[in-house]
């Protein structure tokens, strides 16, 4: 398999290639209706939620989803969201911004050093612990949630920020992915010559490793942050105060009231439940828009190298 | 460092590369002991106690297990999840794949709008996903319906007993087909041109290309792709926990079997029982990874 260091390069070299064979064989209309029918079903339920977001609440019943209601609401319905409960909103969307940025940049800086070790270092046991951590991937994350909460409460985290941080640190595919990375991305006559020059080895890491090894940290953070942003089950079980629940508990929460709501209060939390779904998914898709050289450059590595 | 000291000690610099080793992974090593070895060790230390009503808890041997294989309503789990395994997994890898090779083939229009926006629905949380699909089958405010209205014609319930598994599917496959769609694509990428360049010296059409060259070179990468959503099926939690609160007469406490050791353990208090039932799912699902590795392995020597 190709090494990954040089994705850049092959991208450049095949962009090239594809665009000759571009001018060859010619554009297929077939092909592109095709994929004019996947783009519609990924984004129609998105489109779906920003008009009836956009909707006010007689609206939201009695005209067709999949266009705007009579008058744009949209602005009147994020003042009702982020104000209802005394701004409950708010304090969730902090909490999951807390818990992802926190989490996540965790969870990627320990997989960047754990796999740079195991991929440059060779010290005995490591293909013991890499195949440790490799099984773990296979245990459904959710089995271990009830486990957690029990010791959790025995050592009296439960139902404090700690108890969702904790184990939002840990990313076994990241430091998989991280391993597969360092060992093309950091060349070890570098870290010979560095040696020989005196520097330690955390000075190694510090100043020469973490820059060869940013493109991987990225990707990681990434799914990371996609990981905690979206975290449902866990905090479900460990929280139990409003006060600390990410957007998801929350939001669900929410819908708890809205479909038990024995008269009309529960119609007027659907748009509010369907402004705050919107809310939370803009700044993710922001952040993939932005960084995307990054993610897909560096996805390839976990799966092209096995 | 002075070249005496160096020379005085031949060993001390293998020594020092071990022990940056361990201090490097420690960190990591110590959060994995925290939040996976530790909760396993402990759900399988819980599984083996039972607690009574007098005496409290006591020492169960293999009870919890021997209930949890007997048990009717983790066995339906347990065949809801493998039913919904074999269907909507390939069904989403298909389309994952067919995908792929559009915006890889370099004859599709616009590849980086379809490349992005196909995989756009991995970022919307399973929550916002299931109300999404879920408001949109419903019958208070649901698309379904009111499409079904405006042609004259009455659909099918989406959220009825018949139909829950398949739309829940849908929402799945919504989430995760861009996802599997990005990992093959870039394997996709790796290929080096060389063997694009021998095999249209040789003649070969872009469907034989395709299945020649691409297929075999995506072969890893279809088995990453498989394994995660084997995973994820048997883990499946989000989406039926909320579809639960709009349907509840067709989604039970015992949907799956992620759902079914949820609610034993916080609704019914049998948290024994409850670890029991997750460490079986969790052998059930590491077994059947496996045997789809191996099942994968023997095919690549056979062909």
């Amino acid at each position: 398999m190709t090494a990954i260091a040089d994705a850049p390069a092959t991208a450049a070299r095949r962009g090239t290639h594809r665009s000759a064979k571009g001018k060859r064989r010619g554009k297929s209309p077939l092909l592109t209706v095709i994929m004019l029918v996947m783009f519609v079903y990924a984004v129609l339920p998105l489109f779906w939620l920003l008009a009836n977001a956009s909707k006010s609440g007689a609206d939201l019943f009695s005209t067709f989803g999949l266009w705007f209601g009579g008058d744009f609401s949209l602005f009147a319905n994020i003042g009702d969201t982020l104000s209802y409960q005394n701004g409950i909103f708010l304090r969730w969307f902090g909490n999951t911004v807390l818990y992802s940025v926190v989490g996540a940049g965790g969870a990627a800086l320990l997989a960047t050093i754990g796999g740079y070790a195991l991929a440059k270092y060779d010290f005995p046991g490591r293909k013991l612990l890499f195949a440790l951590v490799l099984g773990a991937i296979s245990i459904p994350g959710t089995a271990l949630a009830v486990p957690t909460y029990l010791l959790f409460s025995q050592i009296g985290i439960v139902d404090t920020p700690w108890a969702v941080l904790i184990p939002s640190l840990c990313s076994p595919f990241g430091l998989y992915l991280m391993r597969v990375y360092a060992a093309d991305a950091v060349p070890d006559s570098i870290l010979e010559s560095a040696r020989i020059d005196g520097a330690g080895e955390f000075r190694i890491f510090r100043t020469i490793a973490l820059r060869l090894l940013a493109p991987g940290f990225v990707t990681v953070l990434l799914f990371s942050l996609v990981a905690t942003w979206n975290n449902y089950f866990l905090p479900l079980i460990v929280l139990n105060t409003p006060d600390w629940f990410p957007l998801t508990v929350g939001l669900n929460q929410w819908n708890a009231q809205a479909n038990s709501g024995t008269s009309g209060a529960g119609d007027a939390t659907y748009t509010l439940i369907l402004t705050g779904s919107l809310l939370s998914i803009v700044p993710l898709i922001i952040a993939f828009l932005v960084l995307q050289r990054f993610w897909q450059s560096g996805l390839a590595t976990g799966s092209v190298k096995q | 460092m002075t070249a005496p000291a160096t020379r005085a000690g031949l060993a001390r610099p293998f020594l020092r590369l071990r022990v940056a080793g361990y201090a490097f992974f420690l960190p990591f090593f110590l959060v994995f002991l925290i939040t996976v070895v530790a909760p396993l060790a402990y759900a399988i230390y819980l599984s083996f106690f039972q607690e009574r009503m007098i005496g409290g808890t006591v020492f169960a041997g293999l009870g919890n297990y021997t209930r949890a294989i007997g048990d009717a309503l983790f066995g339906a789990g347990l065949v809801r999840v493998a039913l919904f395994l074999v269907a909507q997994v390939p069904i989403m890898l298909l389309i994952a794949l067919l995908c792929a090779l559009a915006i890889d083939s370099g004859r599709l229009r616009w590849p980086s709008l379809f490349r992005i926006t196909i995989f756009m629905p991995y970022a919307v949380p399973a929550v916002v996903a299931a109300l999404m699909w879920g408001y949109m089958y419903g019958d208070q405010f649901g698309l379904v319906g009111q499409i079904g209205d405006a042609l004259g014609v009455t659909l099918p319930d989406l959220m009825s007993r018949s139909w829950m598994l398949g739309s829940i599917g849908n929402m799945v496959t919504w989430e995760y087909v861009g996802y599997n769609m990005i990992i093959l694509y870039a394997a996709l990428r790796a290929i080096p041109e060389e063997l694009y360049e021998a095999a249209e010296m040789d003649g070969a059409g872009a469907v034989r290309i395709a299945w020649s060259i691409k297929l075999p070179a995506l072969r890893p990468a279809l088995l990453v792709a498989t394994l995660f959503s084997v995973i994820g099926s048997f883990q499946l939690f989000n989406e039926p926990n909320i579809l639960q609160k709009l349907a509840p007469s067709v989604i039970t406490t015992s949907y799956t079997p992620n759902m079914y050791a949820y609610n034993l353990a916080f609704n019914g208090q049998q948290i024994n029982y409850s670890a029991a039932v997750a460490v079986v799912l969790g052998l059930v699902t590491v077994v059947v990874a496996y045997v789809v590795q191996i099942i994968t392995a023997r095919r690549e020597k056979t062909l």
